[in-house]
């Protein structure tokens, strides 16, 4: 897993509430036995109409946007567990969702795939999406170590709340496998004295 | 201390915890399908780890299979892939594997609990979020990411911070027609889509008590719907009488020892919980979705709510339908019963039991796909699918279905269908489709009349 300690970029807005894993990366296009290419299918059915022609309404073949950082509506990710739909996200070049509310599976699986789920405050993401919209090239910095998204050019920013374990494995760049392969000890004198 | 049914089988499973962190659980059985796996498998085999517990896994093929002619390969190039690639994981590394056409296999939530597999005070998981069915037994049991497989796999255990805890009582006495689906349409409705984030739920009070084990599955089976990572419902002797008997439930002094265990499982007397919901029995109808989650239910015989906000107003547009108006009579051409949360043979009584003697309307496709291969025959010997195929619907092989359209059951874009299934998502059942949920009962009174009906009123 990459690294991860601040990032600045451009953000794009997708201001929709409950956006669900079906959407961000439809069943359909799960049939791969790998990790990749599922990038090019992220928010499929909302890119793209039914003969593949990009739909120009849509936030992500909007000229004006472009950036590694999605900011979405409320209650994002929920729905089905499929990872996939993390891997379309990262496959597409995002590092950062800002949202105000994460589902709690989409939000480990970002964590376990380098992508850094911020939750703001209702209020502060609508000062994203409105700074977006005066200016869409408002460049955003998302700092790990102080736990802070910031609007550069303003003084506006926010801390984000991360589990203080995830925060390392994120710095790190571990995951989750290293430090359970390093109990394994703990684990088999586990087993051979179960309390059920 | 006082502890919650929750409490006492997280407290049993914990291995060790890390300061100011998450907690090493340890998972007794972990599921496992050909959708969620693969790259599982492959992380595995790229950092050269084994297999730890493959006794504690058991796999079968549902979300990708097809459910007609399954004695003939696979059409879909990549689907025969993906099982191909299930078979020989599991081959190569010791797992139980039901694969399509094995007598055992089916939707993984409907073969683990009546296989046995399931058991009560134990901790499961698999790469599904409805894996909060077998929650159903007084189980923790929660989806999770194909990374958390892998790190099943390789430790048969899991890094988590204990969720909160969240209770929904419901007491009283439900209405003629109102089934368990309606129940947790009905809370859905009421609480939210996220209102159970963070949370493990507990359902409690007489509706859960004197609900079958199908019932409580129906049930647990949507937790996630509201946000929540698992349901849970007490063990109790309807629990004890279902998973009695079984093919891998423990038999004789072995599972009476077990039994005495379980009995201490349900939540003390006094015991508190984050938060908590009280609900009337008698204040349920049978529900209809509206709109494109679940949390979008009515009543049959209510009309869709105003609201002015942007992605409510988004998603009538998405269904086609208007704020202030009523989904009866409206004209219905497909439907489907089947998928983890209505696939059982309770389901499919009920349905044959309404549909017995009538004919579906001419416009209507009716599916119906079993759970599993074991319902499928119990359809076949009860006499059922007889009653079915008389009435023009047409029973199907297990699997998924046109629960998430990975085959080719899917719904046309523009359709309505009324859906036993859990999501009624965009394009969750084909691109385009339009998904209401409902009950097994509301589906057939749907297959038969051709639009929705009120059913309350012929039943009353
Ligand atoms: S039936 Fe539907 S919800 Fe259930 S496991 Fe299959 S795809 Fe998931």
């Amino acid at each position: 897993m990459e690294k991860f300690t601040t990032h600045i970029s451009q953000a794009i807005p997708l201001n929709i509430a409950n956006v669900d894993t079906d959407q961000i990366i439809p069943a359909r296009f799960l049939k791969a036995t790998d990790k990749k290419g599922f990038g090019d299918n992220v928010f499929r059915d909302w890119r793209f109409d039914k003969l593949g022609n990009p739909n120009s309404e849509f936030t992500l073949n909007n000229a004006r946007y472009s950036g590694s950082i999605l900011i979405a509506g409320d209650n994002f990710g929920c729905g089905s567990s499929r990872e996939h739909a993390a891997w379309a996200l990262v496959g597409f070049g995002f590092k950062v969702i800002v949202s105000s509310f994460f589902a709690d599976i989409f939000k480990g699986n970002a964590l376990n795939n380098g992508l850094l789920p911020v939750q703001v405050s209702e209020g502060f993401l609508n000062a994203l999406f409105a700074a977006i919209d005066s200016d869409a090239s408002t460049l955003f910095e998302v700092n790990l170590e102080t736990q802070t998204i910031s609007i550069q050019g303003t003084d506006l920013s926010e801390g984000f709340e991360i589990d203080p374990y995830k925060k390392t494995c994120m710095i790190n760049g571990y995951d989750d496998i290293d430090y359970l392969l390093s109990k394994k000890e703990l684990i088999e004198a586990f087993e051979l004295q179960k309390p059920y | 201390m006082k502890k919650t049914l929750f409490d006492k089988v997280w407290d049993a499973h914990v291995v060790d915890t890390v300061k100011d962190g998450p907690q090493v659980l340890y998972i007794d059985k972990h599921l496992i399908h050909e959708v969620t796996s693969p790259q599982a498998f492959n992380e595995l085999v790229d950092r050269n780890i084994p297999i730890y517990r493959p006794d504690q896994i058991v796999a079968t093929a549902d979300h990708n299979t097809p459910t007609l002619d399954q004695h003939l390969p696979v059409k879909d190039e990549l689907s025969r892939r993906q099982l191909a690639q299930l078979s020989e994981n599991c081959n190569k590394n010791n797992i139980t594997l039901y694969e399509l056409g094995h007598k055992y296999n089916g939707i993984v939530h409907v073969m683990a609990p009546e296989l046995g597999i399931t058991q009560p005070g134990m901790t499961m998981v698999c790469g599904d979020s409805h894996t909060s069915t077998h929650g159903a037994f007084g189980t923790i049991a929660f989806g999770i990411g194909t990374s958390q497989v892998a790190q099943v796999f390789a430790s048969q255990c899991l890094l988590l911070s204990k969720p909160k805890s969240l209770r929904v009582t419901v007491n009283g006495t439900l209405k003629n027609g109102v089934l368990s689906k309606d129940v947790i349409l009905y809370i859905i409705s009421k609480l939210g889509t996220n209102s159970g984030t963070g949370y493990f739920c507990e359902y409690a009070g007489d509706v859960f008590e004197n609900m079958s084990m199908e019932g409580r599955m129906t049930v647990c089976n949507m937790s996630i719907e509201m946000g929540a990572r698992g349901g849970m419902i007490a063990p109790d002797d309807t629990t004890f009488e279902y998973v009695k008997n079984r093919e891998f439930t423990p038999k004789d002094a072995a599972f009476d020892a077990k039994v005495a265990y379980w009995r201490t499982l349900p939540t003390d007397d006094g015991a508190t919980f984050d938060k908590e919901y009280y609900f009337d029995a008698e204040d349920i109808e049978p529900m209809v979705t509206y709109g494109t989650n679940p949390g979008m239910g009515i009543k049959i015989s209510e009309t869709i709510p105003v609201d002015s906000d942007p992605s409510f107003k988004k998603s009538l547009e998405y269904m086609n339908f208007e704020a202030g108006t009523s989904l009866l009579d409206t004209p219905i051409n497909f439907v489907f019963i089947g998928s983890c949360t209505n696939s059982r043979i309770e389901d499919f009584r009920v349905a044959a039991d309404y549909v017995k003697g009538k004919q579906k309307a001419e416009n209507v496709t009716a599916w119906l796909v079993p759970g599993s291969k074991q319902v499928e025959s119990q359809i076949i010997e009860e006499g059922l699918k007889d009653v079915f195929t008389a009435a023009g619907f047409e029973l199907r092989q297990p699997g998924c279905s046109a629960c998430l359209a990975m085959n080719d059951d899917k719904i046309p874009q523009g359709e309505y269908c009324v859906s036993t299934s859990n999501r009624n998502f965009e394009g969750r059942q084909g691109q385009g489709s339009r998904t209401i949920l409902a009950s097994p009962l509301v589906a057939a009174a749907t297959a038969i009349e051709g639009k929705i009906i009120d059913i309350t009123k012929q039943l009353n």
